[in-house]
C-alpha cells in the first residue's frame, strides 16, 4: 500500500527552483532518506509536505492528495520536526507535548480527555512521564530531542518528517533518537521520511536513500547501491573510502588528501 | 491548576480591594470608613445606618465610582491587549501601542484641542473620544496594510518596523500642529499623560462594549497563543492558520485598546508591567497570563489612581505618571531577573 505520493513537486525561492520535479512512492512502514550537499533541496522537500512553503505538484497521502487550504487536515497526517526547534524555554514538558493536539482542538475550544490521555500515552512510552513539569530550558539536547519527537507522535499522523534530526547531538544521543525512531515505525507502521548529513547512519537506518543535488535526485537505492566512492565525489566533491561491514553495514570515511 | 485557582481567587480579592478603597480616598466626601457601610446599606435586603448624607453619596456614586470602574476597564484591556500582543509576535518587550495605537489616538485628539476647542459644548457626541478612537484605529490598518503588503516573508517584523514608522509620521504631524496652536499644548499635554479625573458613567457605557467584546474575542485565543510559542512555521506544521490568528488577534486587541485610549489617554507601561507580573507569579502559559492580566490589571490601574488623586492634593498628578514612577524601576528590575535567570 502506498502511504505517501510526490508527484512532480517543485519548490522556487525568488524563481530559482530548489526543487525541480520530485516524484516518490513510500509504502506504510518505509523509511526513506534524503541525502545530498548542502543546498540540494532536500530540506525543502519535507517543507513543502509540511505546508510550509509553496509547492507546484501534488503530495498524497494514502491517494489522497493533501488539500492546499487545510492546514488542519494536513497536521492530522503529516508530522513534522524541524531541524532546529523553537524551544520556548518557559513552557513545561507537557504544556509542550500537548500542541501536538492542536489539529484536533478546534479554534475556539481547548482539549479534551481524550487530548490528555494520547498525551498521557506519549509522554509514558517515550519516558518523559517524570519530565512533565520540568521547564523545557531545563533539559538536555537529547532529551529536547526526544521531547520534539514526543510531540510529534502526539499528532497520531501516519507519516513522519524529519529535518537533520541528529545534527546537533552527540554520537550516544543520535544513535538512541534514531533508534527510537526505528522503534515507532515497526511499532506503528509509521511512515518517515528524514533529511540526512551523516551517510553512515542514513544508510544503517534508512530502508531507501535518495540522492539529490541541485534540486534534482541523481541517485538511489539501498546504501550498498548508492553510496559509492565515485557517486560521493561527483555530488560532494569528496574524497572518500568506502567500506563494508560483514553485516551489510556501509561506512563512509572521509580521506585526508595531505600525507601525515 | 490548583495553584492557578489559588491566584485566580487572590487576584478578585486583590480587585474588589481596590475598588472598595479606591471609592474611600478622595479629597472631598464622607469619611472615608463609612462609605463601605453605605455600599453594603444599598444591596438588597441589607440595611447599615452609615450616616452618608445624599450630597456625599453623590460625590462617591457619580464622581469616585465611575472613576474607579473605568480604572478597572482601561487596567484590563491594556494588559489583556499588552499580553496578546507580547504572544502573537512573539516578543516581550512590545506593549499595546505597538502598532501605533498611540500616536494615531494623540493625533486625533491634537487635531480636537486645536481645531474644535470650545465650540463642541452642544455636540451630540463628544468629538474628542471619536477623534482618538478613529486616529488610533486607522493608525493601525495603516500599519496593518503597509506592513504585510510589503512583507516579503510571514515574518512580523515588518509588521512591527512598519508600525514604528507610522508612529513616526504621526506624531510629526502632531508636533507641527501644535508648533501652529502653542496655546493648546497645555491640554494636549494632560490628555498625552492620561486621565480618569473626569471619568463618568457615560464614559464607562461608551467603552464598555468595545471591551467587553475584544476581551472575549481574546480570552477565547489563549490556547492558540501558546501554540504560536514554538514559532510560525511549527504552529502551521501543527495546523494553524497563523496569519488569520495574528489578524484577528492584532484587530481584537486593538479596537479594545483605542476604545480605552479615547477616554483616559494615553497610560504607559501598564501593557507591559503587569502580563510579566503574571508570567512570574504564575507561569507564562497563556491559558493563565491573559485572563490573570484581565485581573490584575484592572487592580493595578485602580491602585495606581489613588496616588494619582493624593500625591499633589487637591491638583490631580496626571495617572501616566504614577504608573511610569512605579513601572519603570519593575521594569528595570525584571530585565535584570530574567538576565541572570538565563
Amino acid at each position: 500500500m502506498t502511504a505517501l505520493g510526490f508527484c512532480d513537486v517543485r519548490v522556487s525561492y525568488n524563481g530559482i527552483e530548489a526543487v525541480q520535479g520530485f516524484n516518490d512512492l513510500l509504502h506504510s512502514g518505509e523509511w526513506l532518506c534524503l541525502i545530498g550537499p548542502n543546498g540540494a533541496g532536500k530540506s525543502s522537500v519535507l517543507r513543502a509536505a509540511a505546508g510550509l512553503v509553496p509547492y507546484t505538484g501534488s503530495i498524497a497521502i494514502d491517494q489522497t492528495e493533501i488539500p492546499a487550504t487545510s492546514a488542519r487536515w494536513r497536521a492530522q497526517h503529516i508530522a513534522y520536526v524541524p531541524q532546529s526547534p523553537l524551544i520556548p524555554h518557559d513552557m513545561n514538558v507537557h504544556d509542550y507535548v500537548l500542541l501536538g493536539r492542536n489539529p484536533y482542538v478546534g479554534h475556539f475550544s481547548s482539549e479534551t480527555k481524550q487530548d490528555r490521555e494520547v498525551i498521557h500515552g506519549v509522554l509514558e512510552r517515550l519516558d518523559l512521564i517524570d519530565f512533565s513539569h520540568r521547564r523545557l530550558g531545563t533539559l538536555s539536547g537529547g532529551e529536547l530531542q526526544r521531547l520534539v519527537i514526543a510531540r510529534a507522535l502526539a499528532q497520531e499522523a501516519p507519516v513522519l518528517l524529519l529535518d537533520e534530526p541528529t545534527s546537533a547531538l552527540d554520537i550516544g544521543h543520535q544513535q538512541q533518537a534514531l533508534e527510537l525512531v526505528d522503534k515507532l515505525r515497526r511499532e506503528q507502521g509509521l511512515t518517515v521520511v528524514s533529511a540526512m548529513h551523516d551517510l553512515t547512519l542514513a544508510g544503517m537506518y534508512a530502508d531507501r536513500l535518495v540522492l539529490m543535488h541541485q534540486g534534482a535526485r541523481v541517485a538511489e537505492g539501498s546504501a550498498k547501491e548508492v553510496l559509492k566512492p565515485n557517486i560521493l565525489s561527483e555530488f560532494y566533491g569528496v574524497s572518500a573510502r568506502v567500506h563494508h561491514e560483514e553485516d551489510g553495514t556501509v561506512v563512509v570515511i572521509p580521506q585526508r588528501t595531505t600525507t601525515r | 491548576m490548583n495553584r492557578n485557582r489559588y491566584w485566580f481567587a487572590l487576584a478578585g480579592a486583590l480587585l474588589f480591594v481596590a475598588m472598595i478603597v479606591g471609592t474611600m480616598i478622595g479629597p472631598a466626601g464622607p469619611t472615608w470608613w463609612r462609605i463601605p457601610l453605605e455600599f453594603a446599606n444599598r444591596l438588597p435586603f441589607i440595611h447599615v445606618n452609615s450616616g452618608v448624607s445624599k450630597a456625599d453619596w453623590n460625590i462617591v456614586w457619580l464622581i469616585r465610582t465611575p472613576r474607579v470602574v473605568l480604572a478597572a476597564i482601561v487596567g484590563s484591556m491594556l494588559s489583556v491587549s499588552g499580553a496578546s500582543y507580547q504572544g502573537v509576535f512573539r516578543n516581550p518587550l512590545v506593549d499595546p501601542y505597538l502598532l501605533g495605537v498611540a500616536a494615531g489616538a494623540g493625533l486625533g485628539a491634537t487635531l480636537v484641542f486645536a481645531f474644535q476647542r470650545g465650540a463642541t459644548e452642544h455636540w451630540i457626541i463628544d468629538p474628542l473620544p471619536l477623534a482618538a478612537f478613529i486616529g488610533a484605529l486607522v493608525a493601525v490598518l495603516v500599519t496593518y496594510v503597509v506592513g504585510t503588503a510589503f512583507g516579503t516573508t510571514q515574518s512580523s517584523t515588518t509588521l512591527i518596523l512598519a508600525g514604528v514608522a507610522v508612529t513616526s509620521l504621526a506624531t510629526s504631524i502632531q508636533a507641527f500642529i501644535l508648533q501652529r496652536n502653542t496655546d493648546v499644548v497645555r491640554q494636549v499635554y494632560s490628555w498625552i499623560l492620561g486621565r480618569l479625573s473626569s471619568a463618568t458613567w457615560g464614559d464607562v457605557r461608551l467603552v464598555l462594549p468595545y471591551v467587553v467584546l475584544s476581551t472575549g474575542v481574546l480570552l477565547m485565543h489563549r490556547r492558540l497563543l501558546d501554540v504560536l510559542r514554538v514559532g510560525d512555521d511549527e504552529a502551521s506544521a501543527l495546523g494553524t492558520n497563523v496569519r488569520r490568528v495574528r489578524l484577528i488577534v492584532v484587530l481584537a486587541a486593538t479596537l479594545g485598546t483605542s476604545a480605552v485610549v479615547a477616554v483616559s489617554g494615553l497610560i504607559g507601561f501598564v501593557g507591559i508591567i503587569v502580563p510579566h507580573a503574571v508570567r512570574l507569579i504564575a507561569g507564562a502559559s497563556y491559558r493563565v497570563v491573559l485572563p490573570l492580566s484581565v485581573l490584575l490589571g484592572a487592580a493595578f490601574l485602580v491602585f495606581a489612581d489613588i496616588p494619582s488623586r493624593v500625591l499633589a492634593n487637591p491638583a490631580e498628578t496626571p495617572i501616566g505618571v504614577v504608573t511610569a514612577f512605579f513601572g519603570a524601576p519593575f521594569f528595570l528590575f525584571l530585565l535584570r531577573t530574567r538576565n541572570t535567570s538565563k
